[in-house]
């Protein structure tokens, strides 16, 4: 065990774990976003919509994230109609194509999260409003999102828990995210074992964080 | 209870078999992902250069080989936790890997070179054909800066852990904005897609991936060697002190050193080195 190593290569992959938190922090800002639209989608009464937004769910969550990255990356790359395209000044970038295609696989997650916990609203709470002549878009906002809100959590923060992993897939398409940097130093130092335990280490403890960030909003919003 | 003892016995014994008759085999590591020096035919069997002279340098050796596949950025460590005893896989002798493994001396060597899409502005660089940075002097030094003002802004894309990615981050061309991935076929992919601006590999790299792929990928600036690109690809073994000179493995080790150094002489006395590289690069690049 190289503790020199350890030593100097800390600091290198804090500082890459910035990117890290930066490419979480943003797929699942959009993922979310996009979670909510389909979920919506789900549980409207619109068959097409629906199976719209099933059949988005059923292809993100029935392939392999790392498939997903390298279709959008090195796939799109390789079509020259998109490369002529105003996208693919987005596309061009390897840190928008991670985005992409995290965000794009959190979203058909959530959506699920969401639509369970949209299902599982007792249909009394709703009941309970629209017998008090309350308009059914406050229902919408103080009832059913509070709640649904409330259900997801436990199954969110597992699903943001996994994006973290999920995000170490971006050195794949040369981001220098916090495995991308682990993976630098070992290819100049070739010492896998005390880089791969840092960067483990690292990766422990933002879940260890994000675990009690939920358990907090857990106790603040039961009920 | 009986019969499960028995059939944890049998798989006791011929795991025991299988570790046994691969004991004294020459494992021998490659990438199989850098044409022509190694790569895989569509059927997955390993082909190239370095495997067919493996082949031939076991015959040499007089021991049985099996070639073990593994990915570039872990071929080092692999090779000092024993999943292999020998790496050829076009890696260049370099002082830096000598730190951690030895070499045996060098079989072949190839010059490194620039390469961008045809059209691209790189095109037309004026530098002298080749750049050997041992050599160092004036010629040199202005080849060197006409690269650096060419290559500034650009984003230039090369295999992490190698020579290449060495020289790029040496600061003998300035500071790069150097893009790395893990293998040569992602570097030719973004380099047609347009991402990379301009990319640095073995030349002969590129021209093998111009002429499969027939897209328009050109070599500009000059072929480089010497210096960050070390002294020639050789077999890369671990030191023999890294398990005790004196132990078992440690000897074994040693041997082995030998065996190549000397299977090496003879493969290139009968000229089967020089046969195979015209073979696979076109031209002699044999050492």
């Amino acid at each position: 065990m190289d503790i020199n190593l350890i030593i100097t290569s800390f600091p290198k992959l804090i500082i890459a774990s910035f990117t890290t938190i930066k490419l979480l922090s943003v797929s699942l800002l959009i993922g979310l976003f996009i979670g909510l639209v389909f979920a919506l989608l789900r549980i409207n009464n619109n068959i097409i919509l629906g199976k719209i937004a099933y059949g988005y769910s059923y292809v993100f969550r029935g392939t392999p994230l790392l498939v997903q990255i390298f279709i959008i990356y090195y796939g799109f790359g390789q079509v020259e109609l998109i490369r002529e395209s105003i996208f693919w000044s987005v596309l061009k970038e390897p840190y928008w194509c991670a985005v992409i295609a995290f965000a794009l696989n959190t979203g058909a997650y959530t959506s699920e999260i969401l639509r369970s916990a949209f299902q599982t609203i007792k249909p009394g709470l709703i009941e309970a409003g629209k017998s008090l002549g309350v308009n059914s878009k406050i229902i919408f906002y103080k009832i059913q999102i509070p709640i649904a809100i409330r259900q997801s959590l436990p199954a969110y923060g597992n699903e943001i828990i996994l994006m973290l992993k999920g995000t170490s897939l971006a050195s794949t398409v040369t981001l220098m995210d916090l495995t991308g940097v682990a993976k630098y130093i070992i290819s100049t130092t070739f010492k896998p074992i005390e880089v791969f335990i840092i960067a483990g280490s690292i990766y422990l403890f933002f879940t260890f964080i994000i675990h009690n960030i939920i358990k907090v909003l857990e106790k603040k919003y039961s009920f | 209870m009986n019969k499960l003892k028995k059939f944890g016995l049998g798989i006791l014994i011929s795991l025991f078999l299988t570790i046994s008759a691969n004991a004294d085999k020459i494992r021998i590591g490659t990438e199989g992902a850098y044409p022509p020096w190694n790569s895989k035919d569509a059927s997955g069997k390993l082909i190239g250069f370095e495997v067919e002279l493996a082949w031939a340098l076991c015959r040499y050796i007089g021991q049985q080989c099996v070639i073990v596949e593994q990915d570039w950025d872990g071929m080092i460590p692999a090779l000092q936790m024993r999943k292999f005893d020998a790496i050829m896989a076009g890696m260049s002798i370099t002082d830096e890997r000598k730190k951690v493994i030895t070499f045996s001396q060098g079989y072949a060597d190839e010059v490194a070179s620039l390469a961008v899409m045809k059209g691209s502005s790189l095109e037309g660089m004026d530098t002298p054909e080749g750049v050997n940075l041992n050599l160092g002097g004036a010629d040199v030094k202005k080849a060197l800066k006409t690269i650096t003002g060419a290559l500034a802004g650009k984003t230039v894309c090369t295999q992490t852990g190698t020579i290449h990615q060495n020289f790029l981050e040496s600061g003998d061309v300035g500071k790069v904005n150097v893009r790395t991935y893990k293998t040569q076929d992602e570097v030719n992919l973004d380099l047609a897609s347009g991402r990379c601006d301009v990319a640095l590999a073995a030349a002969v790299a590129f021209t093998d991936y111009a002429e499969k792929s027939g897209k328009p990928v050109v070599l500009v600036g000059p072929t480089f060697s010497g210096g960050a690109f070390g002294n020639g690809v050789g077999v890369g073994l671990r030191q023999a002190s890294q398990m005790g000179e004196d132990s078992t493995q440690g000897k074994r080790d040693a041997a082995l050193l030998k065996a190549f150094n000397k299977a090496i002489d003879q493969a290139r006395k009968d000229g089967v080195i020089s046969r195979l590289a015209i073979k696979h690069f076109g031209f002699d690049a044999s050492m």
